[in-house]
Formats: structure tokens, C-alpha cells, sequence
């Protein structure tokens, strides 16, 4: 048979009960009705657990003296699979290279988390922070100062020795 | 006291004015709650919170819900009969909202200028003229859902019309019994006779209530009997084609009905305003004044209206009807819908015998209670409430079992079965 057909064991004519069937429902809601939990979470007040592998707005680490600690090495632009990274290094006089130019559209992303993953110098984060609405567009387009700024707490690498991060 | 003092042709007329502002206002209040109430209740059974965002706990979410509905654009579709379009919502609204009149809510109020009842209009015809109003309000629905132009919502008008006609029938049927047990159709006269029994009507008539209770749901549209709305297979029925406040007209009609349910099923079967187990706020115009009762010789016995028994009945009426409201909110969110051959075969083939039968019991109950000269009293009530009671359980174990919504091919399985016959190979509802 090409098509599976799913069977329903319903039970026999003449067999079934309606009155106490209702009464049972009735009872149940009633339960549910007093229960004190309730599943909705109050957002704004409230805030989600987010969890420590949770994927979010991105974040740039940056060293002590306020410099970021990306050496432009061009890992990142190259493994972003939505193509969302722009880096344009360059080079102080003691041979350290910078980024000049460091921006992620925010509306590209797909929030792989590869980027962190690559990252040489852990300087580039996925965050676990997802409130980032704006009223503009071009907003979403973070440039090097708007990652340094955020302050969110980074996502957690996937550890091999704990798949499940527990 | 005792001494009735009749109300000037001035005041009547004053206190009557007040008492519609009054009554109206109430209603509109307590529809316009029922909307959150319902929201929530339907919240707190599925675990959720509900709309809790407008004011505390969400008690301005009317008001927000209304001011939308008012400054929304109205849609008029562009093939529609535009007079009946119109004219569909108001006469939908029209009948609910004027039912509710002559449900006495509280006992007699005494004012510097008379006593007062507490009651729209104590108008003689009374039930009747609740039959005659509520089963108006079919017309709404159906021309709304004619003048629509639009396939689903002539459907859900049709169907309107089908269900609630089916439903008026053992609505009636079910009335009867309390008729004959008060021998009037005044509500006011209802609720005295239920005082004189000494127990409310639930208890001698208990299947008459289930089937006034079934009937009541159907006739306002609720849950598990919303045929004309549908959701799921007439996307919302006769009110499809409705947008703004012309829709919240149905909607409120809808509550004004189980309102206005509610309310009835309260004072037929609960007593009305009566408090249970007090005697003291018994209380009946007759002849010449306000009385308790009779005493042994059958003299009537004076009582004395005042304003702290009007707001305890006042309270006891209130509570009975929230708790019908309650209830119909809880069996709208407990049972899934029928299907509409279900509601045809219940209205037709299970209420109408079976409410017709009733009748006939209680009639022969009475016959030879009165015919023994048994007063009316505890004594009345008690025989009638014990062969109500077996027939209730008997109806009862009937339905349970699945006769009146099972399938088509179940049923000729069962009958298969009794004739000795194996099922119908291949059909699915087979099992052991």
C-alpha cells in the first residue's frame, strides 16, 4: 500500500459514555481553572531564562585599554555563511593589525554562532541578549563602537566533553 | 405595616424610567464584563493569564475593546442588501436587551413614596413574553446572514434558524412543567410559589432544568451548540461579512442572551431573589398588601418590606445568576462542538419526547397529589422531587450511552450487533 492509512481505535457502538464523560471534562477544567501556575511568562516584567548556548545580538571583547581585540585576520567575513560581516584590517606602526572597518547587519545574520566559533583571538561574540528593536533600519547595521559598547553576557561555546552543557 | 401603599400615577411612572436606566445599564455593564470574563476564564482553564495589561487585572480591557470597536472603519460589502445589512445587527440586539425586563431581581423596596417592585415590568404575560421576544432574535441572525451575500454566512444564517426553532420547541415544552407548578406565567408569582413550597424548583422539576438548561445553551448559540458561528467550518458564520461596531452589536446580543439565560434559569429553577433556608424574605403582593405567607386557618400573614432584605435578595439574585454566567463560560471552554446532524437529533428526537413526557409526569404527579388534597407544601415538592429524580436519572443513564451522537456507521454496527450479525468488515470503528 502506498499510502499508510492510521487506523482510530474508537470504542465499540453502544459502549461509550456521554454523561460521565462530560462531568469528567468538566471537573478538569475546573482543576486547571483554580490551579495556581499558569505558563505565561509577564515579558516585560518578567524576563526569559535564556539559556547559556542562546544566540543573540553580537559583541566585540575588547582588551584593558579599550581597544578591541580583533587582529582583522579576515577568519570571520570568511566563514559567515550569510555573508553579514564587513572587516577592513589595517596596521599600526609596531605591526599590530586592527580592524579600520568592523560591521554586522544585524538583519542578515542568521545567528550561527560561527563566527565566535572561528575567532582566533575570542574577540567576536554571539550574545545572549535578543531585544535589539529599532526604528530604523540602517539602525541594524552595528558598526565597531556599537559592539564594543554591548555589554550583554556572551554565548557559550558547545563544550564536546558536555554535548548537552549540562 | 403590611398595608400596601400604592405609587402614584407621578412616581410610577418616575420610578419606572429609573428602573429601565437602571436595569439597562447593568446589563450593558455586566455584558461588557462578561467579554473579560470570558477571556479570562477561558485563560485560567488553558493555564494562560489572559488580557491583564488595561487597568488592574485587566478591568478597562471593555472599555479599550469598545473604543476599537467604535472608531474602526465599517466594512460594507459591495453586494450586499444594504437595508438588510443594517438592519440585521439591530434587530439582533433589539430583542436581547428588552428580555431581561421582567426578571424580578430583589424583593419589594420601600421608598418615602410607595413600595417599589423590583422589577422592570411585572407585566402579567410574563415567561411568554420571553418566549415571544428571544425567538425574535432569530431574524437578526438570519437576515444578517442573507443580506451578507455571502455563502458561509447564509449557511450560519440557515442554520440559525433550523437550531433555534428545534430549541424553542423543548424550551417551551420544559416551561410548561414550571407552569403547571405555579399556575401562572409571572415571574414574580414564580418565585413566590417557589418561597410557598419551601424548595426551590430545581428539586421538584430537576428534568425539566436539564432541559431548559440544554435548550438555554442552544438558543443563545453557545458552546457546544455555536452551529451558527462555527469557526471551524463556516469561518464565523452570519457575522462574516460584519466588521466594527456593527459586529460588536452581535456580540453583545450574544451576552445580553446568556445574561438574560442566565437570569431565567436563576429565577425558574433557584428561587430568583429568594435566600434559601429564611423564610423572612418571603414576600408577594396580595390583595391589599404584602404578605409572608398564610397561617393555618389561611389567613394571610403581613410582611414588611425593607431596604436591608431588597440588597440581601438583591445579593442572593445576583449570585445565582453569576454562577450561571460562570457556568456557561466553563461548558463553553469544557465540550467540543456537535456536529449538526448531533444538535438535530438531540433537539428532536431526545428533548421533544422526552420533554413532552416530562410534562405529561408532572401533570399526572399533580393530578393525584391534588386529588389526595396534599397541601402545597414540603410534601408536594417531596413526591414530586423523588419521581423527578428517577426520571432524571433514567434520562440521564440514557444519553450516556452514545444513541443520540454517535455516527452513522456505529450505529448500524450496534444494530448489526443486535440482530446477531458480525461489524461491517473493513470499517475502522471497529475494535474489541
Amino acid at each position: 500500500m502506498a499510502i499508510s492509512v492510521k487506523v482510530m481505535r474508537r470504542p465499540e457502538a453502544g459502549r461509550t459514555s456521554y454523561m460521565r464523560a462530560t462531568l469528567k471534562g468538566m471537573s478538569l477544567t475546573f482543576k486547571h481553572l483554580v490551579r495556581p501556575t499558569k505558563v505565561t511568562l509577564e515579558y516585560p516584567e518578567e524576563q526569559p531564562d535564556l539559556h547559556p548556548r542562546w544566540r543573540g545580538t553580537h559583541r566585540m571583547e575588547v582588551h584593558a585599554d579599550g581597544r578591541p581585540k580583533c587582529v582583522a585576520c579576515g577568519l570571520c567575513p570568511t566563514v559567515c555563511p550569510a555573508n553579514c560581516i564587513r572587516l577592513v584590517g589595517g596596521e599600526d606602526d609596531q605591526g599590530n593589525r586592527y580592524p579600520i572597518v568592523y560591521e554586522i547587519d544585524e538583519f542578515r545574520c542568521i545567528f550561527c554562532g560561527m563566527c565566535q566559533e572561528v575567532c582566533p583571538v575570542e574577540a567576536i561574540h554571539v550574545g545572549r541578549h535578543f531585544e535589539n528593536a529599532e526604528y530604523t533600519r540602517d539602525r541594524f547595521v552595528y558598526d565597531l563602537d556599537r559592539l564594543m559598547e554591548q555589554d550583554h553576557p556572551t554565548t557559550l561555546l558547545w563544550d564536546p566533553s558536555d554535548p548537552r552543557s549540562e | 405595616m403590611g398595608e400596601m401603599q400604592e405609587l402614584s400615577t407621578f412616581w410610577f411612572v418616575t420610578v419606572a424610567a429609573v428602573k429601565v436606566v437602571a436595569v439597562f445599564t447593568v446589563v450593558m455593564g455586566v455584558v461588557a464584563y462578561m467579554t473579560l470574563a470570558e477571556r479570562r476564564v477561558s485563560a485560567f482553564i488553558q493555564d494562560r493569564l489572559g488580557p491583564n495589561r488595561v487597568g488592574p487585572f485587566g478591568l478597562l480591557q471593555p472599555i479599550a475593546d469598545g473604543i476599537k470597536n467604535i472608531i474602526k472603519e465599517e466594512t460594507m460589502p459591495g453586494t450586499a442588501a444594504k437595508f438588510y445589512f443594517v438592519l440585521g445587527p439591530a434587530l439582533a440586539i433589539m430583542p436581547a436587551v428588552v428580555t431581561i425586563a421582567v426578571i424580578p431581581f430583589a424583593a419589594p423596596l420601600p421608598t418615602p413614596v410607595g413600595t417599589v417592585d423590583m422589577v422592570v415590568a411585572d407585566v402579567p404575560i410574563g415567561i411568554l413574553y420571553i418566549l415571544a421576544l428571544s425567538s425574535l432574535a432569530v431574524y437578526g441572525i438570519v437576515l444578517s446572514g442573507w443580506a451578507s451575500n455571502n455563502k458561509y454566512a447564509f449557511l450560519g444564517g440557515l442554520r440559525a434558524s433550523a437550531q433555534m426553532i428545534s430549541y424553542e420547541v423543548a424550551l417551551g415544552l420544559s416551561v410548561i412543567a414550571v407552569l403547571l407548578l405555579v399556575g401562572n406565567v409571572t415571574l414574580t408569582e414564580t418565585v413566590w410559589k417557589q418561597q410557598q413550597l419551601g424548595m426551590w424548583f430545581v428539586f421538584p422539576l430537576s428534568l425539566a432544568f436539564v432541559f431548559f438548561l440544554i435548550s438555554a445553551l442552544a438558543e443563545t448559540n453557545r458552546l457546544p451548540f455555536d452551529m451558527p458561528e462555527a469557526e471551524s467550518e463556516l469561518i464565523t458564520g452570519y457575522h462574516t461579512e460584519y466588521s466594527a461596531m456593527k459586529f460588536s452589536m452581535f456580540f453583545i446580543a450574544e451576552y445580553a442572551h446568556v445574561v438574560t439565560a442566565s437570569a431565567l434559569l436563576a429565577t425558574l429553577f433557584f428561587g430568583g431573589w429568594d435566600i434559601p433556608f429564611w423564610t423572612g424574605d418571603d414576600m408577594f403582593r396580595h390583595e391589599s398588601g404584602w404578605i409572608r405567607g398564610f397561617d393555618e386557618a389561611g389567613a394571610p400573614i403581613p410582611a414588611t418590606p425593607s431596604v436591608l432584605i431588597t440588597l440581601l435578595t438583591l445579593g442572593a439574585f445576583c449570585a445565582k445568576t453569576g454562577f450561571f454566567l460562570l457556568l456557561y463560560i466553563w461548558i463553553r471552554w469544557t465540550l467540543p462542538r456537535f456536529r449538526y446532524d448531533q444538535v438535530m437529533h438531540l433537539g428532536w428526537k431526545v428533548l421533544l419526547p422526552g420533554a413532552l413526557g416530562y410534562v405529561m409526569l408532572v401533570a399526572g404527579t399533580m393530578l393525584v397529589l391534588d386529588q389526595l388534597e396534599v397541601p402545597f407544601g414540603p410534601v408536594y415538592g417531596g413526591v414530586l422531587t423523588a419521581v423527578s429524580g428517577v426520571t432524571t436519572l433514567a434520562f440521564l443513564l440514557f444519553v450516556d450511552r452514545d444513541r443520540v451522537i454517535a455516527g452513522a456507521h456505529r450505529k448500524r454496527n450496534l444494530a448489526r450487533r443486535r440482530a446477531g450479525l458480525p461489524a461491517e468488515a473493513g470499517d475502522p470503528a471497529v475494535s474489541s
